[in-house]
């Protein structure tokens, strides 16, 4: 048999049917619902009468509109209030388990599936949310889908799908003190652009990625589509089984031992071809920043802003002078030293139990600056909890930080946490887009070390200096 | 619904990676239905923090009534997945972006809503970005594009998206009509969650 990348395989034991002259229909093996891609799916479900056809393989959470103040207020915003009542709707309606604001199971749609042990390696997994690659991290194909896409599986648990070309990003060595997953990916998507991976699949490959934790990988998925792959993943092994192991929906007995040999023939065969390669050394990693509106536009913390005056490609100049300008940033200055005025630990790429302690160990006996605002928002009420029982939640308090309830918050600005115009924050989210924030507001991306070091500084900061 | 061949003039928008978060920004996507998006469209490109146009915009402009063809740099629609992206440019008035690269996941949310995306080389680009409000055809059908001076390029389209957009096919109805393929899948899937247990 020609030896397949472990996408081939995944792909390969998921198509129900292939008709000349039209995409492969995909089974979908987990399906992952929020409040803001789905209502107009229920919809169309409701108009054509139709049923949620596997509602066992569905799971639903609110977190994009989610407020992160306290779960005793009352939501203040009505839009969003209503947004989320339909949710609660749309899951009694058609028997879709929800972890809704009340549950201790509740958080961002891409930390809860990992922490219940719904993602496993070898699925298909789809969320109508672009960052469901964080899946990829346990060997799963998991994607991003518009909300037409949505009904499609809510009505057939299927897909309509072409396949991807693999494209192995390797990174070898060993990360030097200060320098995490977040900035591995950041780096990436800087060398090939988030353009660079349009069509493809990430396979992360490596001597890196196979010391790096199971959250440590799923911080590397997730921003797989700041790269424009429309996934990314890693194939399986023990750091994954261990991960997996005792968790609520993980197999167990003769079921766990069925699974554990399906998953170890996952990985990538020796000889399977990829469609493009690329190599990154670990070691020669610095903790990145961006200093631009995509996240394609990153620098190492000592280097210096670029300047248009190098760039020959008329659309590429004009749109750094376009991303400085919004910025307010001078072309070949150091952003490290630049004041901010906010400081955002969450998001679905970086507010699991491990980042909150990298931040933490940061903050612990230091002060937040008082010009600087810092929100730390676990990822998932579990999240907090474990966060709780360590005492981090006290660290962040003593230090002046505002440590909240779970959800996406400051990441898209849905919920009302967002900058106000001008602000700057440095953010461990993953999107630096223009306004992504809150209107008018600017966003350094940088990894949970960089965000904490900067929040006790009000600069951005190399974390390398207080450790 | 059927995609028509399109003869209109072109608003040129010459920036690269044009994300959704820009095209609707995420404080619009509270909305449980489709209604009333256009309003976002472009929002914080298209109007000053106190609601009035900027001047310079190219949807601002004049000229920009009617026209039902944008023209992007590359990697357009990279970024969020959100739908509602494609369903507000649909809603004002735009039914094909031209430019040199999409994003995968835009590309095929433009498709299931009767909005064309259309990838020229980049020459044909070139020409494009450089003739604002010039009138050109695109014929689906033909999968060709008539540049304003006159020289057809042809671009690239899944021919099962193609199908659908010409004769109004519904993906979804076609996805049930395989019923039993997928029944007889299920009867065989191994290893799964129950998430209802």
């Amino acid at each position: 048999m020609k030896p397949r990348t472990i996408v081939e395989k995944i792909w390969d034991s998921h198509v129900v049917a292939e008709k000349p002259g039209a995409p492969a229909l995909l089974y979908i093996d987990l399906h992952l619902t929020h409040e803001v891609t789905s209502p107009q799916a229920f919809s169309t479900l409701r108009e054509r009468g139709l049923k949620v056809r596997r509602p066992d393989l569905t799971i639903g959470t609110m977190d994009h509109s989610t407020p992160t103040t306290s779960r005793d207020l009352p939501m203040l915003d009505p839009i969003g209030k209503a947004q989320l009542d339909q949710m609660t709707q749309n899951c009694k309606d058609f028997g879709i388990r929800l972890y809704d604001l009340k549950t201790t199971k509740q958080g961002i749609v891409h930390v809860i599936g990992p922490e219940q042990g719904l993602t496993q390696p070898g699925m298909t997994i789809v969320c109508g949310d672009s960052h469901t690659a964080t899946h990829g991290a346990f060997g799963a194909l998991a994607f991003g889908i518009g909300t037409s896409q949505v009904g499609h599986v809510f009505a057939t648990q299927c897909l309509l799908q072409t396949p991807s070309k693999s494209y192995a990003i390797r990174v070898e060595g060993a990360l030097k003190p200060g320098v995490s997953a977040k900035d591995i990916i950041l780096a990436v998507i800087a060398r090939i652009g988030i353009g660079g991976g349009t069509g493809t699949v990430f396979e992360y490959l490596g001597s890196t990625i196979r010391s790096l934790s199971m959250e440590e990988r799923m911080t590397i998925c997730n921003m797989s589509i700041e790269g424009g792959a429309r996934a990314g993943l890693v194939a399986p092994d023990d750091t994954t089984y261990q991960y997996i192991s005792g968790r609520e929906f993980a197999p167990k007995g003769a079921d766990w031992d069925a699974a554990l040999a399906r998953w170890k023939q996952l990985p990538t065969d020796q000889g399977a071809q990829y469609a493009k390669e690329l190599t990154l050394d670990a070691g020669a990693l610095e903790p990145m920043v961006t200093f631009g509106t995509n996240p394609g536009m990153g620098i190492p913390i000592s280097g210096a802003i670029p300047d248009p005056a190098s760039v020959s490609d008329p659309i590429e100049k004009s749109d750094l002078i376009k991303a400085l300008k919004y910025m307010d940033l001078e072309p070949g200055k150091l952003l490290q030293g630049h004041k901010i005025d906010v400081v955002f630990v969450g998001s679905c790429t970086n507010s699991r139990i491990s980042d909150l302690r990298a931040a933490a160990s940061v903050m612990k006996g230091r002060k937040v600056n008082p010009k600087v605002r810092m929100l730390v928002v676990p990822g998932s009420m579990q999240v907090k909890k474990q966060a709780e029982a360590e005492g981090l939640d006290k660290i962040f308090r003593d230090a002046g930080a505002d440590f909240r309830e779970a959800g996406c918050s400051m990441c898209l600005a849905m919920n009302g946490d967002q900058l106000e115009p001008g602000e700057y924050s440095v953010s461990t989210s993953n999107r630096n887009f223009e306004g992504r924030q809150g209107k008018g507001g600017r966003t350094f991306l940088a990894s949970p070390l960089t965000a904490a070091a900067s929040a006790v500084t009000g600069m951005v900061t190399d974390v390398r200096t207080l450790l | 619904m059927k995609f028509e061949k399109i003869e209109s003039k072109i608003a040129v928008l010459p920036v690269d990676n044009i994300d959704t978060d820009q095209i609707i920004p995420a404080r619009y996507l509270k909305s449980i239905s489709k209604d009333g998006l256009g309003e976002g469209l472009f929002r914080d490109w298209r109007l000053n923090s106190d609601g009035t146009p900027k001047a310079d915009f190219v949807l601002n402009k004049p000229e920009a009534k009617g026209a039902e063809i944008l023209v992007t740099g590359d990697n357009f629609g990279c970024g969020s997945s959100r739908e509602h992206a494609p369903w507000a440019l649909v809603q004002s008035g735009i039914r094909a972006v031209i430019s040199t690269s999409f994003a995968d996941i835009f590309k095929g949310n433009a498709l299931k809503n009767q909005l064309l995306p259309v990838v020229v080389p980049a020459d044909a680009h070139a020409e494009l970005l450089k003739s604002p409000w010039a009138v050109v055809k695109i014929d689906l059908s033909a999968q060709t594009v008539t540049l304003p001076s006159g020289r057809l390029v042809e671009f690239p389209i899944d021919s099962f998206a193609k199908q659908c957009l010409l004769e109004g096919v519904d993906e979804l109805g076609y996805m049930l009509q395989q019923d039993a393929a997928i029944a007889a899948f299920e009867a065989k899937r191994v290893g799964s969650v129950d998430t209802l247990r």
